[in-house]
């Protein structure tokens, strides 16, 4: 199914199906370093398809090759928190990157979102990680009044 | 926090230029809009034009020009040329620095230092200017 397109692009968005996941976990890994099945294997278990308010969508080019990927979902009551979009992961293939897919990508996800009838995304990044906190501001996105916390476990 | 009169003048002329590189504009008629001294202001884009962010056009009606990269020049970058951004592990020692003290408050110190230096480097000329936009409605 085609979420989204436009005659002047040159790429697809649609949903992730169950042939397009070891591109996806492909990709991942040529990205991140680390192979990762079993978590691809269940995000897809849970995210993939058309459900509700859970996003599992892809960018590819008129060749079917895979450029980039994006996955989120509604959120609700999590620290009183009204329902929300989250995106918790975008990637797109170093090869495609600064044509628009990332915001082709982030615009869909977010339609889904508005149609599920919210208005506030959130996502959560590392301050390190200046390329995607650099996109998710070119977005719009600013800083929201909950922020992350963690600790080391004592053993 | 708050940013030294110069780089704020500094942030106000380069989003003022940015926002239309075609046009020119004279210090005096930034100034003017920002309420601020012309003499700071003309300053300010002598040193903005020796990074490349701006440059003097010649002749009749000449002023300045933005000349950067809106997108991939941040407000850090902007920020670092008029004030040193000093973190609290990189400034002079301080008594009390090697107790637990110390060293607990450094740490929570440096967790606000890394929130405050990402936000500025993450934040480009063109995304300030869509921020800018979004205040005009
Ligand atoms: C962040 C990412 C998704 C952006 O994808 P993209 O397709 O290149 O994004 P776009 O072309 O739509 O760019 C949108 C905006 O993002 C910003 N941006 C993108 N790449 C940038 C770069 N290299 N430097 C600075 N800003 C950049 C720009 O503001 C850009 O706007 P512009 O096109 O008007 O310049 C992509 O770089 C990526 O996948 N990076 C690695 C992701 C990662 O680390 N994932 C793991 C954690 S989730």
């Amino acid at each position: 199914m085609k979420l989204s397109s436009s005659d002047d692009r040159a790429f697809d968005i649609r949903t992730v199906t169950g042939e397009d996941l070891p591109a996806v976990a492909a990709l991942d890994e040529r990205i991140s370093g680390i192979a990762k099945p079993d978590y691809w294997q269940d995000v897809f278990e849970r995210y993939g398809g058309r459900r509700k308010g859970r996003y599992f969508l892809l960018a590819e080019d008129a060749n079917k090759k895979l450029l980039g990927y994006i996955m989120g979902e509604v959120r609700a009551w999590e620290f009183d928190s009204p329902p929300c979009g989250w995106i918790f992961g975008i990637n797109v293939d170093s090869e495609g990157r600064q044509t628009g897919v990332g915001t082709a990508l982030y615009q869909a996800i977010c339609d889904g979102f508005r149609k599920y009838g919210v208005h506030t995304v959130r996502t959560t990044v590392s301050h390190k990680n200046e390329l995607v906190m650099s996109f998710f501001r070119s977005q719009g996105m600013m800083a929201s009044h909950y922020i992350q916390l963690e600790t080391e476990l004592e053993s | 926090m708050r940013l030294q009169k110069a780089t704020r003048c500094a942030l106000y002329a380069v989003l003022e230029l940015a926002s239309d590189p075609k046009r020119q504009l004279s210090a005096n008629e930034i100034a003017e809009k920002y309420d601020i001294s012309t003499n700071h202001l003309a300053k300010v884009l002598r040193s903005l034009g020796r990074e490349g962010l701006v440059e003097a056009v010649r002749g009749a009606g000449g002023g300045y020009r933005f000349s950067g990269n809106a997108k991939r020049t941040t407000l850090l970058d902007v920020i670092r040329l008029f004030e040193t951004v000093e973190t609290v592990s990189s400034g002079e020692r301080e008594p009390g620095d090697d107790t637990p003290e110390g060293l607990a408050l450094t740490q929570v110190i440096e967790e606000v230092e890394a929130i405050e230096r990402a936000t500025f480097h993450s934040i480009t000329l063109d995304t300030m200017m869509k921020l800018v936009g979004r205040h005009r409605k």
